[in-house]
């Protein structure tokens, strides 16, 4: 990437801090439990999850769909490091009051939950990455499928709560209560978003993210020009892994309960098909991507699933589960159209604005 | 040729067998410092196989490569290969198989650059040249995301920046790789590869698809090079003007066999490699 301009630099920070202000005010005049601050929380979140995909299938080209893999291990980390202690026994009722004694507070826990993650991903690197493109994909997608059965199992039932809810660990709200954030919630997960995602764009800026790139456009010259394929491969899959493990943690936070079943494979297709609608390659596009896309199911869709007139006529087919059937054709007519996604590889930072008196190649 | 020269490439009866064809036929090659070597031959003589055996894109079946001494390949018919093993020498090298990744040959400081151009296609030229400074950087994943290596990175981007200038594409460093014309992507090629340091360049036909007149240029600027980094370049070719005008000596091989080895001009008048370039009259 090119180095920014002073200007440039001035006005990403300017819209990241109107982002936060924004955030703030819907909270503040919407209320917490508002739809608009839903969208905000969840969008946030996922928009981490997008992004960390991204390094791996848009910046490094290894095609994985251990997401949703990762996510559930991160976010079992955090949960069952964080259940207070008085909880325990309720939660654990069928465990004996569970095998973990002691209890964490949630920032400790958080870093752990990516550091988990990240160990998973060590591990399995190892056989993944040596295999090609689909094959590592399905590779990824069956450890993501053991993780969900293994957490479910009986026998690990007591640290994780076998099949059943864990709850009360710190949530979004409960974290912030008596803080100067009471009621903030949604620019405190945006700081944790924004701050996870800085590190990834470093990461993507700097010379190593260079070399992922590399990889990705041609894993023969990449290796010819002396980058070690394994290693860096195994690189960017343990980044990634470990903001994924973050990301399932947020998740984790903002749902208030946590269930293993939840954490299908169709998670790891809606986080693909983000990255996929944003652009491969540009972290700006995710972000965008996941803001929509969350807004879209979650929100303004909505209308869609309940019986509407216009005057006396009543529109047809409208009804429960109308709003997927929609979504689907907006997402079929947006990989049709944009091919290369909204932002393509590139970033919002860096788009040109046409100019008035510039050249335009004419047809 | 002298003794007194420095041996750097040295490559001992290197045979790359693919199932039953046999691509290169105990090919024997010496490459010293600070020469200009060609290797050529007619279509599917197995020239690049054997660039690909010493840079480590393929393990040799049998034979050995040497880099300043120090073997980076090394290989006896094994498995499967024992059987169907067509070449010779097969039990000379009955030590432990060394074979060395691409990327740690490159360390080494070998470099090369490919027949078919393979650039990193969505980044800008430069882009494409400073991807190659990442082989000899000190700093580690970490100093490198949090900038701590400020330093490192400003000299990565000036010697990148340099040798785009060196190459004469210092006007087009910000534009797309694949965007450049034919020429300029193969100068580009030969920037990114002078960007990992090394000593010995293997130019996988750098000539192909140009004009006499960028031909001509080429020969020039291949020369410049060497004598500027004081490298030894040892490469592909087809263009025999190219050729004969700035090597020391060449290799020619036929089918995987060597079939002449001198001077310019001993080549030009060797009958063995006019009958392979131009047939053997029957009569």
């Amino acid at each position: 990437m090119k180095k920014m301009s002073k200007l440039q630099t001035a006005i990403c920070f300017a819209v990241v801090v109107l982002l936060f202000v924004g955030g703030w005010l819907v909270e503040k005049y919407a209320g917490t439990s508002s739809m608009a601050v839903t969208v905000l929380q969840k969008g946030a979140v996922y928009a981490l999850l997008a992004v960390s995909m991204n390094l791996l299938n848009g910046f490094t080209g290894l095609f994985s769909l251990g997401q949703a893999g990762f996510m559930l291990v991160g976010a079992y980390t955090y949960a069952v490091l964080t259940i207070p202690m008085a909880k325990r026994a309720a939660i654990y009722q069928y465990y004996g009051g569970g095998a973990l004694q002691f209890t964490m507070s949630f920032l400790p826990a958080l870093l752990l939950a990516g550091v988990v993650a990240a160990a998973f991903a060590a591990i399995i690197g190892f056989p993944a990455l040596r295999l090609k493109s689909d094959y590592l994909a399905i590779a990824t997608l069956g450890f993501a499928e053991i993780i969900r059965a293994a957490v479910q199992w009986d026998v690990l039932g007591p640290v994780t709560n076998g099949s059943n809810l864990l709850k009360t660990y710190p949530t979004l709200k409960s974290i912030l209560k008596g803080t100067f954030m009471q009621g903030n919630t949604v620019v405190f997960v945006f700081f944790m978003v924004a701050v996870c995602i800085g590190i990834i764009l470093l990461v993507i800026n700097s010379t190593y993210g260079r070399a992922f790139k590399a990889i990705r456009d041609d894993e023969i010259a990449a290796e010819a020009m002396g980058i070690n394929l394994f290693k860096h491969k195994q690189m960017a899959f343990i980044i990634s892994s470990f903001f994924a493990g973050i990301g399932g943690a947020l998740l984790a936070m903002y749902q208030g309960s946590l269930q293993a079943n939840a954490f299908k494979s169709s998670m790891t297709y809606e986080i693909m098909l983000m990255v996929v609608i944003g652009g491969m390659g540009s972290v700006s596009g995710s972000v965008i991507a996941s803001f929509l896309f969350i807004a879209c199911q979650e929100w303004w869709l909505r209308f869609l699933d309940e019986t509407q007139f216009i005057g006396d006529f009543q529109i047809p087919l409208l009804g429960s589960g109308f709003r997927m059937v929609v979504f689907s054709a907006i997402i079929m007519v947006v990989v049709l159209f944009f091919r290369k996604g909204l932002m393509g590889d590139n970033e919002l930072w860096n788009l040109k604005l046409p100019k008035k008196n510039g050249k335009k190649v004419k047809a | 040729m002298s003794e007194a020269m420095e041996n750097i490439l040295h490559v001992e009866n290197v045979t790359m067998q693919f199932g039953g064809v046999v691509a290169i036929n105990n090919l024997s090659m010496d490459v010293n410092k600070g020469e200009i070597v060609a290797l050529i031959g007619p279509n599917g003589a197995g020239k690049t196989t054997a660039f690909n055996c010493i840079t480590g894109v393929y393990q040799p079946t049998n034979g050995a490569v040497y880099f300043k001494g120090k073997p980076i390949a090394m290989n006896h018919p094994t498995g499967k290969m024992k059987r169907a093993y067509a070449g010779q020498n097969a039990d000379k090298y009955p030590q432990k198989p060394i074979a060395m990744t691409p990327d740690a040959i490159t360390g080494l400081g070998i470099a090369r650059t490919f027949q078919n151009i393979r650039l990193f296609k969505s980044q800008t030229a430069f882009e494409n040249v400073l991807i190659a400074t990442h082989l000899r950087r000190t700093s580690n994943l970490f100093t490198a995301t949090f900038g701590l290596n400020r330093k490192e990175e400003k000299a990565m981007r000036e010697k990148a920046m340099k040798l785009l200038e060196i190459v004469g594409l210092a006007d087009c460093a910000g534009e797309k790789a694949t965007s450049l014309p034919y020429g300029k992507q193969r100068r580009l090629e030969i920037a990114r590869a002078l960007a990992t340091d090394p000593e010995l360049l293997l130019l996988d036909e750098p000539a192909a698809g140009m004009n006499p007149q960028e031909t001509e240029d080429l020969a020039k600027f291949i020369v410049d090079i060497k004598n500027e980094f004081g490298l030894t370049v040892f490469m592909i070719e087809h263009h025999m003007n190219l050729v004969m005008d700035i090597s020391d000596r060449i290799y020619v091989i036929d089918f995987g066999k060597q079939i002449a080895e001198g001077k310019p001009e001993e080549i030009q008048d060797n009958p063995a490699v006019i009958a392979a370039y131009l047939g053997v009259d029957e009569e």
